[in-house]
């Protein structure tokens, strides 16, 4: 898109969000969504630097088959810490809490969130959480896996209990993020704004909280579980004293598949707002987008069991989980398709957030086509626990909701911040990502299905060019990373003002200014039409959306 | 009589009501998927030892898990009668509800205690601290084992609770509540029904087999 006139403020003389109250205890006591979503974008920017350190680790041991820069038990350790990190710390809370929270009450027409203060425990909530899981890897680490598996969890000498409790507490800020957004969506939507014009994002932050709301509190149970048979030596998943551990696996997966679909629902969502915008265009099909994102939500509930082929669950048991799972296929198929339908006459602009979408367009159906694969049951069981599953589920969880966080970093970023990132580098860091990703995890699919198991410290000579190629790959990706970081740190302090809507966005959040002021619109908005409607003009939809 | 402060993000009071309500049914739908999962490891070793787990609950403490039910049960009356009081403004009864409502949070407690108790000295601890001799199973282990983390959780639930009520007592002493606005007093009393409910399931399923 051509870098658009600048549009002057409309309410120059009102503060924007960010400068409306001055002060560090302004910031820190704050009610306002916005503040509350930079303050969450801090804290999930730190951690994915840090899982992407421990990333960057493993990675480089594995330069070598055998030692190459830190010993096996250390190895083990990096992985888990690798995996607890980007999980609960990144992947989960990442795009709900920052670009959720920013962006919802904005597209709802609302002034905040309807509970302002339970918003403001669940950062603080998901600090403690962290800290508490920090501490119990500065105090050795678990060597587990990021899955926590019975019955070794309760013997590891490792430090588990400090980890598992952070995740419960970091389970309660999720809980409680969750609840807001169900309320808010419910209760606050502007005047005219019914169900069938909720905006696409509202749509994917919605279902996410519903599986937030129901999968999380058992997870939390579960680790709790694992965290008294580890400290207590209660033997609930222990065989030695008649547990099971292969219930441990139903109540784990039971959360950490929907998990899954808490990653990707809400990338989904935001790639549901960048298509439109950037092609100028409605959605080929609304409510194909919108009763698909609920039925993944609802399905993921139903598919735990494709994890366990292994762990001797029946046959019949096995191929039903396996057909469950393609319904999550159907409905993942069906916003693809709805997507590049959507591109068809459309008004394609190739502006950051756009090429993320192509990126993301790729990765995740190739993602989604292996996740097919590897929920048969009769491929799973020459796959299960071989490095085919691992790149299976980064190219979900970074090729998916990586490409997509970084899609609304920059998508959003006019709005957060009012300024325009430098386009060029945007593109560059954005292809940089795409090939760095590819040449980490491609390798590693031919390592799986060569036979490679994950999580094992040394490997035969044979492996070793491919998993060089990785580590390369994973170097490249992690300098995209920084070099898109590092551009809208710049462009925080000297990007062009933006003015209100740089993108030409129908959206509703386009409507206020950029940054946006402390309540968001200078009068509550009439949103009685659709946020994709691009046969009328941005001045006819302002003087819409103002109309009493 | 102070009106509660309206949110400024809610047009009306009625808004924020409904707000309200919606976020604790959705908290307390989340309290239950926290139970549910004891409920399915329950149902799940049950099965595979049936005859223990039949054996475990005839010889478990009845008497103070009924009596206990009865408490509770008759908890929820009082806490109801509460929100039925602060309707007709009448402080002094909500007041009087809410702190017998506390008291017979404390006195299931206390039986609980007394019951722990018993269950100590008779070696029916959980997992490697079993040794109750007059089942020596690894079922009757399971058992034990459930439930003393399910009444365990109950339990902080009942003290989480009596703090919530605590604070509407202290707070409708007060006089911060009106006919109209009392919407949290009533979330308050919507939590101590969980509590009260979960317990009516642990009931048969730990003293009745």
């Amino acid at each position: 898109m051509t870098p658009p006139a600048v549009q002057p403020q409309q309410h120059p003389e009102v503060p924007d969000y960010l400068h409306a109250d001055r002060g560090i205890w302004s910031w820190l006591n704050t009610r306002d969504h916005k503040r509350i979503a930079l303050m969450f974008y801090v804290g999930v920017l730190f951690f994915l630097g840090l899982g992407g350190l421990f990333a960057l680790a493993l990675r480089t041991e594995l330069l070598t088959p055998d030692r190459t820069i830190m010993d096996a038990m250390t190895y083990n350790r990096m992985f888990t810490l690798h995996g607890v990190t980007m999980v609960w710390l990144f992947l989960i809370p990442s795009i709900p809490t920052v670009f959720g929270n920013f962006i919802l009450p904005m597209q709802l027409g609302a002034k905040d969130l309807a509970f302002p203060k339970l918003n403001l425990a669940s950062f603080y909530v998901y600090v403690v959480g962290a800290i508490v899981m920090l501490g119990g890897m500065i105090a050795g680490g678990t060597d587990t896996g990021w899955t926590f598996y019975a019955p070794y969890s309760s013997q590891t000498p490792t430090r588990v209990v400090p980890v598992v409790i952070g995740v419960f507490i970091l389970g309660i800020s999720t809980i409680f993020t969750a609840i807001n957004f169900i309320v808010t969506t419910h209760t606050l939507r502007a005047k005219g704004m019914t169900w069938g014009k909720l905006p696409l994002f509202v749509w994917a932050i919605y279902g996410v909280s519903i599986i937030m709301l129901l999968a999380t509190p058992v997870l939390g149970l579960t680790l709790l579980l694992i965290g008294l048979d580890h400290g207590l030596r209660l033997g609930l998943f222990n065989p030695a004293v008649g547990g099971d551990p292969v219930l441990f696996q139903h109540l784990f997966w039971f959360y950490s598949h929907p998990a899954v679909y808490i990653m990707i629902l809400p990338a989904m969502g935001v790639i549901s707002e960048v298509v439109p915008t950037f092609s100028q265009r409605r959605p080929s099909s609304y409510w194909a987008i919108a009763i698909s994102t609920i039925g993944i939500a609802f399905v993921g509930f139903f598919t735990w069991g494709h994890h366990m082929f292994v762990a001797g669950i029946s046959e019949l048991d096995a191929g039903i989980f396996g057909l469950l799972s393609m319904f999550v296929a159907i409905f993942s198929a069906i916003k693809v398709f709805t997507w590049v339908a959507t591109l068809y006459k459309g008004s394609i602009h190739f502006n950051t957030p756009m090429l993320y979408f192509f990126v993301f367009l790729f990765l995740f159906t190739f993602g989604g086509m292996t996740g097919v694969a590897v929920a048969t049951q009769s491929l799973d069981v020459h796959w299960t626990d071989t490095y085919f599953v691992v790149a299976h589920f980064h190219f979900i969880m970074v090729g998916g909701s990586l490409a997509a966080f970084l899609a609304a970093a920059h998508y959003w970023f006019p709005k957060m911040f009012g300024r325009l990132y430098s386009e060029r580098v945007g593109l560059l860091s954005a292809t940089g990502v795409f090939l760095g990703f590819n040449l980490t995890f491609v390798p590693q699919f031919l390592l799986g299905n060569m036979g490679m198991p994950r999580r094992y410290y040394s490997y035969p000579p044979r492996f070793q060019w491919l998993n060089d190629l990785s580590t390369g790959g994973a170097y490249l990706l992690a300098a995209a990373i920084l070099v898109t970081v590092l551009n809208l740190l710049i462009a925080l302090k000297w990007g062009k003002k933006a003015g209100p809507n740089p993108w030409r966005s129908r959206s509703f959040e386009w409507l206020t200014d950029s940054p946006p002021p402390k309540h968001n619109f200078e009068e509550p908005p009439h949103l009685g039409y659709s946020p994709y409607d691009y046969t009328i003009s941005e001045e006819e939809a302002r003087a819409r959306a103002q109309a009493r | 009589m102070p009106a509660p402060k309206l949110g400024e993000q809610f047009g009306s009071y009625s808004v924020q009501e409904h707000a309200l309500r919606l976020g604790m049914w959705a908290f307390l739908g989340s309290e239950l998927l926290l139970f549910a999962g004891l409920f399915a490891l329950y149902a799940a070793y049950r099965t595979m030892y049936g005859p223990d787990f039949e054996a475990a609950i005839r010889h478990n403490t009845l008497w103070y898990g009924t009596i206990n039910t009865f408490i509770l049960l008759t908890s929820s009356l009082t806490v109801a009668l509460s929100v039925w009081a602060v309707r007709r403004e009448k402080f002094k009864l909500v007041v009087f509800f809410l702190f017998i409502t506390i008291l017979q949070g404390a006195a299931f407690l206390v039986v609980k205690t007394l019951e722990y108790v018993k269950h100590y000295t008779d070696g029916a601890l959980p997992g490697p601290y079993y040794h109750w001799h007059e089942l020596p199973t690894f079922g009757a282990n399971r058992f034990y084992t459930m439930y003393w983390v399910m009444t365990g959780l109950h339990a902080g639930h009942v003290i989480a609770g009596m703090c919530v009520l605590a604070w509407f007592c202290w707070r409708a002493h007060h006089r911060h509540y009106t006919a109209e606005h009392h919407t949290m007093l009533e979330m308050g009393t919507l939590y101590w029904h969980l509590v009260d409910v979960i317990w009516i399931f642990l009931w048969p399923m730990l003293y009745l087999s």
